[in-house]
Parts: C-alpha cells; structure tokens; sequence
C-alpha cells in the first residue's frame, strides 16, 4: 500500500534533498512516523515535543485539510498522496 | 469635422477617460471583459501593496500599467545591491534610495495617468487601520510572519480583501482572504512558526523569477476582484512549484472556530505582533542563542600563532564554493549525523555566513558534550569585514 508523501522544499534539507517519498501506511499519522523515523532531523519542524502536529503545517491527503477529516488518524489507501505545507513568510527582502 | 463628432462621441462614452488613455488601455478596451466599464472600475479602484520588493515588483508594474487608479506603496527599506537580482522595479542607481521613493518614482513614469503614493514607512498595528481605510484592495507582499498576520487582522478588521503570496526558494502559496464569508490567514495557519525554525529568503535563497510569477498571480487576482470577474482564489490555495513546475491546488476553509473571522472572535483590536509571533526586536528574527563567542580579530590572531584550532563551516556545500575560510564543511541540518567526524578533544571554532546558524551548531554540540566549542561572532560577513576583504560577502 503506497502513499506518496510530497517534502515542500523548506523542509527538503532536512529530508535529505528529496521531494518525495513513498511509505505503505493505513493513515496519516503511520505515514508521517515512518517519515520522521527515516528523517530523524524533521521532527521537530513537523511535531511539538508532546507529538502534535506543529499548528503552522498543514497536512493534506488528496487536496483535503486533515483537519476537516479526522485528524492524523485520517485512513490512507494506496495512491493517495499526502501534502505537507508550511506556513512560509517570503516575499519582499 | 468627421475627427470633431468622434471626439465629441468618444468624451461622451468614456466619460473619465481621455484619447490618450484610451489609446494606452485598447487592449483592454477591446476585450469585452475588461472594455470601457471594466477600465473606468480600475481607473477608479484603489489598491494598497505591502511591500515593493520582489513580489511588489510585478504587482507595481503590472497593476500601475493596467490603470489602477490610485496605487499605495508601503516600504521602509531601502534599495540594496542583492534586491536588484529579482526586484525588477529597480535599476542599479536605486541602490541606496528609499524603496517606496524609487518604485513610486518608476511607476509614475509607467503610467503618469495613475495617482502613486509612496508610504515610507513600517507598518505597524499602530498606522495599518488608519493606511487601509483609503483603500479598497490590500495586496501582501511581505517577507515576515508578523506582518502578515498584522496585515490578515488590520484586513479583516476593516472587511478588506488581502491578495495573499508568499514565496520561499523555489515554491510560492498564492490566495485570498478577508473575503465575505471566506477564510483568513489564520484559518489558514492559527500560528506562526517559532522563529528559527523557518529560514528566511536571506538565508534561504530566493530563484529571482519566482516572486515574478508569483506576484503577477496575485496582479492578475486583484485584477480579477476590480473588475469581478472570473473565479478568483477566495477558499483555495494555489501552489506553485517552479521546480517540477506545477501547480496544485488545495481547499482552504473558514474555521469557525478562528479567533479573527469566526463566529465567536476573540480578538477585536490590533495586538503586537513581534510578540505573537515571539520575535524580540524587530529585525532579529532569530532567537538569541547564548553560545561562547570568539571575534574575527581574536580568531584571526590565535590562527597566527599556530594554534590548533579546528574551523567547522555549518553551512551548505554551495555557500563553501562562495568563500570560505578552509574550514571542515559539515552543514548544520547533517550536523547530528556526522558529529562523529568532530574531535571534541580539539578546540573547535564554528562559523556559517552571519554567525546564526554556527551559534545553533554550538548550541548543539554543547548539549552533545563538547566543552572547546567557539562560535565565530558575525560569521563570514564580519570575517570580510573585520580580517580579510578579499573574502566576497553574499
């Protein structure tokens, strides 16, 4: 069961370089923990030190805020793909 | 006489615009989406850009050559060498002339039909409502996160749209908020990153033509909202990668629950947003990490005598090909990984381009038990400035 997660680029150094990576998982919340569990260094941009998703990442499956489904427990099925967007502040300097 | 009766016809119809405008806008007049009442609206449309660097770029130029009647500028900088790679407004003899002065000074001559207001000037939860009240459209095009949510709340306040974008590397977010019934920023995102933890375009790096797409969108958009026409960006979030080159599009909801625009609002008035956003000062972004310091001279005088002294660059291959001061390049983002390679018996100085990113490293490497660890105080900048001109600051 693949589920292809896209790295935005302000999180690609951390993700050593890659655009995307693809994890067989039944939700979000496997997905992302078998992410950060292979990407060590980008735990703590995507969770709190309690666990929780950070408030300014927004996680996607299919072009849908997890936030309007169920949460990271939001099931995930082969071909689904997940994004994963940061608040960036960029634009004037 | 046949000239005197289309003249005559023509003033008739047009009613404010006159031969020359007409002349300068037949494209748009033309086209039965824009056409005359579709000019008159921009002509009378009054639209403030936050920012003119290099997303208030495109979206000066592009919207003062379409006619927006009266455009405001709102920048307190002023116009550096490493802007002028991406922010086309400017030419090389803006450098060191106020932003808003020059942009306005290069639009005027664009369209000297069109009214340019040049603010110069921070904004700040102090000026933004009183800024805003003369105008009908807000366009962000910022570089921080206090701004932001400064201009999203000043918005939504006053019951303004907020053209949004912003910009990071190789990738832009592009939408609307403040819309009736739409979502706002802080739908979007309820807080802002801890600072230091998101890198800034400064330290990030910015492809030039990125903010150009990205801030001729955000044009287009505010276009689009004078004229009504379309379907605009309200309630969607349009992401651009210019890497893989694409777009992708994503549905942005109003949460009822958002402190700022839903039902039970929580906050009324402006606040301080260094402080939300958990910045102390205004132009130091980055937390300050109490790490052992060693100056560019004291460094420079003990590499003299010969002693042994391990120099750590923490930043990125690509930077190291810049200039560098020989150092051990291991970047900070490898830095857990490859702490191996480091000697902690040796003493070690770590340096990057500012000193930021060496004084994380420090940071971590004392919690990792490394004891002779030194940041070098204001990175290769003050290496440059203080021991060796030769080195390239960048």
């Amino acid at each position: 069961m693949a589920v292809k997660v896209l790295i935005p680029p302000p999180l690609r150094p951390h993700a050593g370089g890659q655009v995307a990576a693809e994890f067989s998982a039944r939700n979000v919340a496997e997905a992302l923990g078998q992410l950060t569990s292979e990407f060590e260094d980008l735990k703590r941009h995507l969770f709190t030190e309690e666990g929780r998703l950070r408030s300014f990442v927004n996680v996607y499956v299919n072009g849908e805020d997890i936030r309007y489904l169920a949460q990271e427990k939001t099931p995930t099925k082969d071909g689904d793909t997940i994004n994963i967007i940061p608040s960036i502040a960029g634009g004037k300097p | 006489m046949a000239t005197k009766v289309q003249t005559t016809a023509g003033v008739k119809a047009t009613e404010n615009l006159t031969n020359e405008e007409i002349l300068r806008y037949s494209r748009h007049l033309i086209m039965p989406e824009v056409g005359m009442e579709g000019q008159l609206k921009l002509k009378k449309a009054r639209v403030l850009l936050i920012g003119t660097g290099g997303l208030g770029a495109p979206l000066g130029l592009y919207l003062a050559a379409a006619g927006v009647g009266k455009l405001g500028l709102v920048d307190f900088d002023v116009v550096d060498f490493t802007n002028l790679q991406r922010q086309v407004t400017f030419g090389t003899s803006d450098v060191g002339k106020p932003k808003s002065e020059a942009a306005r000074a290069r639009l005027s001559d664009l369209n000297p039909d069109i009214q340019v207001q040049a603010f110069e000037a921070k904004l700040t939860s102090e000026n933004a409502l009183e800024l805003f009240r003369d105008f009908d459209i807000i366009v962000d095009g910022t570089d921080n996160f206090p701004t932001r949510y400064l201009v999203n709340d000043a918005c939504v306040l006053l019951g303004k749209p907020n053209v949004y974008g912003s910009i990071f590397r190789f990738e832009g977010q592009v939408t609307i908020f403040g819309m009736p019934g739409g979502p706002c920023y802080r739908c979007l995102y309820p807080e802002p990153p801890p600072p230091g933890l998101v890198p800034s375009c400064a330290e990030g790096g910015v492809l030039g033509v990125l903010p150009g797409i990205v801030g001729s969108i955000q044009a287009m958009e505010t276009i689009k909202l004078i004229l009504g026409s379309g379907r605009n960006l309200t309630g969607r979030l349009l992401l651009f990668d210019a890497l893989e080159m694409g777009f992708r599009e994503f549905r942005l909801r109003k949460n009822p629950k958002c402190p700022m625009c839903g039902e039970h609002r929580t906050i009324d008035k402006l606040i301080d947003y260094y402080e939300f956003c958990g910045v102390r000062g205004e132009e130091a972004p980055a937390p300050d990490l109490k790490v052992p310091e060693i100056t560019p001279r004291e460094l420079k005088a003990r590499l003299d005598r010969g002693e042994d002294l391990l120099i750590l660059d923490v930043r990125e291959p690509h930077e190291y090909q810049i200039c560098n001061l020989r150092g051990h390049l291991i970047p900070l983002g490898e830095l857990p990984r490859r702490v191996h390679e480091l000697d902690s018996s040796r003493e070690i100085v770590a340096h990057c381009r500012s000193g930021k990113r060496s004084a994380e490293a420090v940071d971590f490497l004392r919690k990792a038990g490394f004891r002779k660890i030194l940041n070098l105080k204001g990175g290769i900048l003050a290496w440059s400035d203080e021991v060796d001109a030769s080195v390239p600051k960048y």
